[in-house]
């Protein structure tokens, strides 16, 4: 049944049941089985906590990696502006592109540059009245897939303009065929260079009935040090970095909603603020706004579980990187302000996936539920994880669905402090 | 009488920023019955009016949503001061709030009627020193 391909993945010879991961997943996709965590694919977000939080390293992400580049004629580097923050004293971004040439890739193709066409377009799409209010942000592949499971309701307020990662794979695509013909579509090799693991399975999977027109996803973290090791003062002449102040901004939590030039947003970061969020809105205690920015990681993509340097210090440097930019330096001309073009866009939403519905028949799920609530009443409710599960009430629950009873490992133990 | 499953909340009225909280645990357990996603989203916003009336207005309370295979119901119970004018009460704008309470955003006057605008029907009994209950329901069929 589940044909989602996840991204993050459990090196279990590392892995010591010790139920950090357990505790913090949001959508309690985790039990530990036989000393070893588990994840539940069909309820993973690809949210990183729990890699995050490993104290044992035991969880990381799958991705490409540069060894790919052999398998195609014309490679593309496509840098998230996250990968700029991660340097000390940069000074330009220039010499990070560049890097990336000499670590063997034919062009770069800034993310940052795609984003901010994405910003313009996302002004024009904002105004038209048919969309619904507050329109949620594409961006983060995290939030997608949590609304998609979790908020149903919200499904349509997401906004169906592509991120900008899928915009710079087809500009950047389009830019290889024209300035070499002779190229086929399977001669280019387009690699977006990460700062999260969700982007690897957006990629992997598709989205919504779209498929992703990036090759690889090759992390932030395992590019890094090969990138360093390259990046020079001596650069070439060619001038390669073509975004401004608006595309470098969205590595940040807030970036990409000043960029609509309209005060009445909300920006949130951090899972559990973003999750919280969602569940106001749903419940109407939200004030009349236009547009939410959403993102999975703490301050934003610079947060990300890929990168190398703290969030904050990233957003530091992203900061004085941005300062003596121009504004933006991708630009609609008069007649592309007209209508958002249909390769901006992805047609289809999410559909919603009810993982944890407990039986098809109402009636049948009722009386699982009753049951969950009647065996974890006889458990002792300090959810401590030594079962395997998140809480006691997750352990009754998954008990009921195997037609089991949940038989506590520790309640015997604990009967003497508890009576 | 038919099946059903009960689900009970209490609500803290002395934590003002723990409001709310029923409301989210309801929709996960509606969504772990296979409840249609609509319903779900005006339970939600019922249930979290009248936690936040029962904070704001009656020190908190308890609430019982039950669930059958024809309707849902949400029970809001407390022994706050009482409802002196319902009719009053149910009309948009119309609030007894504090000035405090106002400045947090909340005391529009709109909690009652969107109650009754997102159930199917509404039912309030409250005697003014003793407490109010309201019934809500929300059809399944």
């Amino acid at each position: 049944m589940n044909t989602y391909k996840h991204s993050v993945k459990l090196d279990s010879a590392k892995c010591r049941g010790c139920t950090t991961c357990l505790h913090h997943c949001p959508t309690e996709a985790i039990r530990i089985h036989n000393g070893k965590a588990v994840i539940n694919e069909d309820r993973c977000i690809d949210c990183g906590e729990c890699i995050r939080l490993c104290p044992n390293k035991a969880k990381r992400s799958t991705g490409g990696s540069l060894d790919e580049m052999k398998n195609y004629k014309w490679k593309i580097a496509l840098p998230a502006p996250t990968l700029y923050g991660q340097f000390e004293n940069l000074g330009d971004v220039e010499y990070v592109l560049d890097g990336l040439l000499k670590l063997g890739f034919d062009d770069v193709f800034e993310v940052s540059a795609a984003a901010e066409l994405v910003s313009a377009y996302t002004r024009i799409y904002l105004k038209d009245p048919k969309v619904k209010k507050p329109a949620i942000s594409s961006a983060c592949p995290t939030v997608l897939r949590l609304i998609a499971l979790r908020f149903p309701s919200l499904i349509e307020n997401v906004i169906h303009m592509l991120p900008p990662m899928e915009v710079a794979a087809r500009l950047a695509r389009d830019k290889a065929k024209s300035e070499h013909p002779e190229l086929n579509d399977s001669d280019i090799g387009v690699f977006f260079i990460s700062p999260c693991p969700a982007k690897v399975s957006y990629v992997n999977n598709g989205f919504a009935g779209y498929k992703s027109l990036v090759d690889v996803v090759v992390p932030i973290s395992d590019i890094y040090f090969q990138l360093i090791n390259v990046m020079d003062t001596a650069i070439g002449e060619q001038q390669l970095s073509s975004s401004g102040m608006i595309g470098i901004g969205w590595a940040v939590t807030g970036g990409e909603s000043t960029a609509i030039f309209n005060e009445n947003y909300l920006a949130a970061d951090g899972i559990d603020n973003v999750i919280r969020v969602l569940d106001q809105i749903e419940n109407g205690s939200m004030p009349q706004l236009e547009f939410i920015e959403l993102n999975a990681c703490t301050s934003g993509c610079v947060g990300g579980v890929n990168t190398i340097q703290n969030p904050f210090i990233a957003k530091a440097r992203l900061q004085s990187l941005r300062r003596y930019l121009p504004v933006s330096l991708n630009f609609l001309t008069e007649e592309e302000k007209q209508k958002v073009p249909e390769n901006y866009l992805f047609d289809e939403l999410p559909q919603y996936t009810p993982v944890s519905e407990f039986h098809p028949s109402l009636l049948q799920s009722m009386r699982m539920m009753a049951e969950a609530q009647r065996q974890s009443r006889e458990l002792p409710g300090i959810d401590c994880g030594a079962c395997g599960a998140p809480n006691c009430r997750a352990f009754a629950e998954d008990a009921v669905r195997r037609g089991e009873v949940a038989v506590c490992p520790i309640k015997d133990k604990l009967s003497g402090n508890k009576e | 009488m038919s099946e059903s499953v009960t689900f009970r909340f209490e609500v803290d009225g002395s934590d003002f920023t723990s409001a709310g909280q029923a409301s989210v645990l309801v929709k996960k357990h509606l969504r772990q019955l296979g409840i249609d996603p609509e319903i779900i989203r005006r339970v939600s916003i019922a249930m979290y009016e009248g936690e936040i009336n029962m904070v704001i207005h009656a020190g908190g309370g308890e609430a019982f949503v039950t669930v059958s295979e024809e309707d849902i119901t949400i029970l809001l119970s407390d022994k706050g001061p009482g409802i002196a004018d319902i009719d009053k009460a149910m009309q948009e704008g119309y609030s007894t709030a504090t000035d405090n309470v106002r400045s947090l955003g909340f005391g529009a006057g709109m909690g009652l009627p969107n109650m009754k605008r997102y159930t199917d029907s509404m039912d309030i009994k409250s005697e003014v020193g003793v407490g109010t209950d309201i019934t809500m329901k929300v059809n399944l069929i």
